[in-house]
């Protein structure tokens, strides 16, 4: 089977079990069951269910913070199971998840603009100044004020920090961008503000999201597709053509 | 903020030393029987001897004034004379006092040296087999008791000529494994809260290197709790290793101390108790400064 042209990341029959308890008692969650799904790049893919459905473990199978039992993850054309350690750091460019609480996700011993380097520092990018300049550019373009980049996030407001969080996992310019109900936490009026953020940036970095909301209100302005899991099954998938 | 901070810990620290101070003598002086109290007993000593030398030695006075008149002195490096030397206490207390602090400065040092590594290496192999033997042998470690453990030392340093009985070889090798099991599971535990933390699994995602991931994020975040338990770690050597140097015959504060509590030398147990409390506060101190540094949290509190 050949990858149409276009689709930038597939998920191939993504199996993937937890074993809870010791040997003697097994007892497995079922938390992903054969899921099948493409996203296009530059497109918008939300991933909908109840709490326990296996959204967030697909995205982290997705991000590859976990490692699916069966199926393929294929990425650009190439499959995740085939790369090698190499490869697979440069592949973390590509996609970037930005975690379920974006505040508990940054260090609260760095600033801002640290926090944002770091990525860049991690996949060596530039030298420190680059590095410095590049970071007040992305936390300036998710629209924090100039006093941010010294501030540490215990300094920062909610709203501030999900931005920031937003900043860090674009710092690679990654072309898949995982979203797992980071804004949540936001009030309406934040969200709403954060969305319009993301569809403009879609728009400039030919970005491809994947959002995971618990409701479809939130996100509904964005999508092209939505996959709604239960139980680890995929239960509805809709497109809406643009 | 650092001079409002310091000035805190330093009224806090006053306080403790005043309190522990006051609640010695308090104590000593609760306790039945004086120096004097088995003089007494001896036939040969005249009762006007017996009075001469309760007054010579101040213990007509009450103890509100015997407390103030000692702390005014203390604060000048004078802790009073011993009732059974005959001597100042502080000559009495400093040697022994280097001696103490050579052994738990050793005991800490070798028992660190040995939990921290030892401890983050378990924590990265959580749930590993060799974690889980390194968690058995702690627990069978930690249930036995420091006597028992000074205890078969003595025996295995009377058999053969490898320990000498009172020497420091021989006084670090029960303290230390005696402290080891409890630092190395703190440190296990600690280090696995760290390493669990949000911001350490964003930074896996950025594709960061094992290594680095420890040294920049997880040792860092683990840093915390790892300073609180060294200062607890001193303050629990040292109230062992007063025990311990009795039995294996250190010659540091233990056994002084002991005598001194038996014979109710008054001013050497109260100098002993104010220094060891000083050495802790100052510990503490130290502890509460590296906090400072290290998290710029605890700056804006």
């Amino acid at each position: 089977m050949t990858i149409r042209s276009g689709t930038l990341l597939e998920a191939r029959n993504v199996s993937k079990t937890f074993t809870r308890g010791r040997w003697y008692s097994d007892c497995g969650v079922r938390a992903l069951d054969n899921v099948t799904l493409s996203i296009q790049s530059s497109s918008t893919l939300a991933l909908v269910g109840s709490s326990g459905s296996g959204k967030s473990t697909l995205a982290r199978c997705i991000a590859q913070l976990e490692k699916p039992d069966l199926g393929e993850i294929w990425f650009d054309g190439r499959s995740l199971a085939n790369f090698t350690q190499a490869g697979f750091r440069h592949l973390r460019k590509e996609i970037q998840i930005v975690p379920q609480d974006p505040s508990a996700s940054l260090n609260p011993r760095w600033t801002a603009a640290e926090i944002v380097s770091e990525p860049l520092r991690v996949q060596r990018w530039g030298n420190e100044k680059k590095r410095y300049v590049r970071s007040l550019e992305l936390l300036e373009s998710v629209g924090l004020d100039n006093r941010a980049p010294h501030q540490r996030p215990y300094q920062l407001s909610g709203g501030q920090r999900a931005r920031l969080a937003l900043a860090r996992a674009l710092a690679l310019e990654p072309r898949l961008l995982i979203l797992d109900e980071s804004l949540s936490s936001l009030d309406l009026s934040l969200q709403a503000q954060i969305i319009n953020l993301l569809i403009d940036l879609q728009a400039t970095y030919e970005l491809a999201y994947l959002v995971i909301a618990h409701d479809m209100t939130l996100v509904a302005s964005m999508t092209d597709q939505v996959v709604e899991l239960c139980k680890g099954r995929i239960v509805r998938q809709e497109f809406f053509p643009c | 903020m650092l001079k409002r901070f310091l000035l805190r810990r330093m009224i806090h620290t006053l306080l403790l030393l005043l309190s522990v101070s006051g609640g010695s003598f308090l104590l000593l002086e609760l306790a039945p029987g004086n120096f004097l109290t088995e003089a007494k007993l001896n036939p040969q000593l005249s009762p006007q001897t017996l009075a001469a030398l309760h007054d010579r030695l101040g213990l007509d006075r009450s103890l509100p004034e015997r407390y103030l008149y000692w702390l005014k002195s203390a604060t000048q490096g004078d802790f009073g004379i011993s009732f059974a030397y005959n001597m100042p206490v502080s000559v009495l207390i400093w040697p022994r006092m280097r001696s103490t602090l050579l052994l738990t400065a050793t005991s800490l040092g070798l028992a660190w040296s040995i939990a921290l590594p030892l401890g983050v290496w378990a924590a990265a192999r959580k749930g590993s087999s060799l974690d889980r033997l390194l968690v058995l042998l702690t627990s069978g470690l930690l249930s036995i008791p420091e006597l028992v453990l000074a205890c078969g030392l003595l025996i295995v340093a009377a058999k053969t000529a490898w320990l000498r009985i009172g020497g420091l070889p021989l006084a670090v090798c029960v303290l230390a494994p005696a402290s080891l099991p409890l630092l190395l599971r703190h440190i296990r535990a600690g280090v696995l809260t760290a390493s669990g933390a949000s911001y350490v699994r964003a930074a896996r995602a950025h594709g960061i290197s094992e290594g680095r991931l420890w040294f920049r994020h997880v040792l860092p975040a683990a840093s915390h709790s790892l300073i609180s338990l060294f200062g607890l770690s001193v303050a629990g050597l040292l109230s062992s290793s007063l025990l311990v140097e009795v039995v294996v015959g250190w010659p540091g504060l233990g056994p002084l101390f002991l005598e001194a509590v038996a014979a109710r030398d008054f001013y050497i147990v109260a100098g002993v108790v104010f220094l060891s409390a000083n050495f802790l506060a100052v510990g503490n101190l130290l502890a509460d400064l590296l906090l400072y540094y290290g998290d710029p949290r605890i700056r804006m509190t």
